[in-house]
């Protein structure tokens, strides 16, 4: 009851906080909206919401999917093979080097109108890289002596791997996941508010900007910010689920 | 390909290992032999970086020596075997898994047939042995660093191996824990036998559990002396500290810092 009492006392706390900034110093709702402008500017696009943070949200975890196979592959190969991660591994880092804000609309030209392609593959883009640190690492310090002790009694390589270097990379690769949930949120929201016609929370922000209608770019950011908090706590139970033995109880 | 020297289980036949490094050839072990008897316990010693641990791995078959022949139980080892069980200074458990799991993994591995109740009470009856009753269902990280390493030998022995390789378990324990330890090894021996080498820094460790003690010589390791330890009925520490023990140790000190010195100057 206190883990759920204390935070929603805090964002109350927070929300009034909010009222009182905005109400003491005169601001006109261009400048700051306050939290009581928000309810009315998302009840009026309701349907919207719904129906934009659906988009936001699948495209999102599409994105994240492709990145997590592709980041376990391309993680895996650099971690097994020590050629292709030294060959692999400039690449990458120049990959990821690259501003993605940039490769927005480049990615808008190429796939010109598939607008759900485009998204998917931001929010891909900007994410893989994390999971695929995450797993090389994991699996190019394998101690050793884990390896002799399956290896001596003639265990085979991809019995090494499902035994004992998968799992013991699992804590490393979901604390990656949880970086890569957060910038495949923000992939997403780039490629909707640039691209054009577009949908998602982001084409919704677009417009409130391009309507002047602030209360609602304001609620839309809460939106998205309700949207990331979700996918990133299904990260944490997926966690504990498949990862709880790297905790250790604090008792 | 089957030999015909003698009955014993673990022959070393003039065994030369050199590892290629950036800088060149590094000789590690010379000209080796070796022999451990059916169910015999030979310890061997010799200083630091010597190359006792690489003897371990041309044992198991994760190497292969560069000229001469391993044999277990009079088969040449040509690559790794599920004939042997293996335990390091560090116990290496996998810790998503309990104590029960990790003791039984070495029976996901090497093909048997018995069943999963089986398995299981195998893995129960060796934890029962060290005095691990009661921990099947803990994980690792909730057992004290001497508890792991006792989980550790469950683990090598578990698929009766026709010869246990031990590099330096008892390494990083306290001496009291260590000391409890040796008394595991000898219960376990007489439980469960099998036959053993020992890689050890500790001379009493080494002539209070083995029958005999092999001296390496500084690298390129070679055979340098060699001890039989005069068998007890019924081993107690405090046969460390009579006159016999001292005058072997004593005897064993000396010939390591012979290897020690030719170490240096090599």
């Amino acid at each position: 009851m206190r883990q759920v009492l204390i935070p929603f006392y805090a964002i109350i706390i927070f929300l009034l906080f909010w009222e009182f900034v905005v109400w003491f110093n005169g601001w006109p709702n261009y400048k700051m909206a306050s939290p009581s402008d928000l309810w009315p500017a998302f009840w009026k696009f309701k349907k919207l919401f719904f129906q934009y943070g659906w988009d936001t949200l699948w495209r999102t975890v599409a994105g994240l999917f492709l990145a997590v196979i592709f980041g376990v592959f391309l993680g895996m190969i650099m971690g097994l093979s020590k050629i292709l991660r030294e060959a692999l591994y400039p690449l990458l880092v120049g990959f990821n080097a690259i501003p993605k804000a940039t490769v927005v609309p480049i990615i808008a030209l190429m796939f010109v109108g598939q607008h759900d392609l485009n998204t998917i593959l931001i929010a891909f883009m900007i994410s893989f890289f994390p999971i695929a640190v995450s797993i090389s690492i994991g699996l190019s310090t394998l101690e050793p002596e884990y390896r002799d002790i399956l290896r001596s009694l003639g265990a085979s390589k991809s019995m090494i791997f499902w035994k004992i270097a998968l799992p013991k990379t699992l804590p490393e690769f979901f604390g990656a996941l949880k970086v890569a949930v957060t910038l495949a949120f923000i992939g997403t929201n780039l490629m909707e508010i640039v691209s054009p016609h577009g949908r998602g929370l982001g084409a919704l922000f677009d417009s409130g900007k391009t309507n002047a209608d602030y209360p609602l770019m304001f609620a839309v950011l809460i939106g998205l910010a309700i949207l990331g908090i979700a996918l990133y706590y299904v990260v944490v139970v997926l966690e504990k689920i498949f990862a709880g033995w790297a905790e250790r109880s604090s008792e | 390909m089957k030999s015909n020297i003698g009955n014993d289980a673990i022959i070393i036949d003039k065994v030369t290992h050199t590892y290629k490094t950036d800088t060149g050839l590094l000789p590690v072990i010379k000209n080796l032999n070796m022999t451990v008897p059916k169910n015999g316990f030979t310890a061997v010693v010799g200083p630091s970086g010597c190359g006792k641990s690489t003897l371990t791995k041309l044992i198991s078959g994760l190497l292969k020596p560069d000229y001469g022949e391993v044999y277990l139980n009079g088969e040449k080892v040509i690559g790794p075997k599920s004939i042997v069980g293996m335990a390091f200074q560090n116990p290496v458990l996998l810790e998503w898994r309990s104590i029960l799991k990790n003791v039984m993994l070495p029976l996901e591995i090497v093909p048997n047939d018995l069943s999963e109740v089986d398995k299981e009470d195998r893995a129960k009856s060796l934890l029962h042995l060290v005095g691990l009753e009661g921990f099947e269902e803990k994980k690792p990280s909730e057992l004290s660093g001497g508890m792991r390493q006792r989980a550790s030998l469950c683990r090598a022995l578990v698929h009766n191996p026709e010869v246990l390789i031990l590099d330096e378990p008892f390494g990083a324990l306290d001496a009291f824990t260590r000391e409890d330890l040796w008394q595991v090894m000898h219960k376990l021996r007489r439980e469960e036998p099998f036959t053993g080498i020992l890689i050890t820094h500790d001379l009493r460790e080494s002539i209070f559990l083995a029958d005999e003690v092999v001296v390496l010589s500084g690298r390129p390791a070679t055979n340098q002396y060699s001890l039989q330890i005069p068998k007890l009925k019924n081993p107690k520490l405090d046969n460390l500290f009579s006159p016999d023990s001292i005058e072997m140790l004593k005897n064993l000190r000396k010939q390591i810092e012979i290897a020690q010195v030719q170490q240096a100057t090599n």
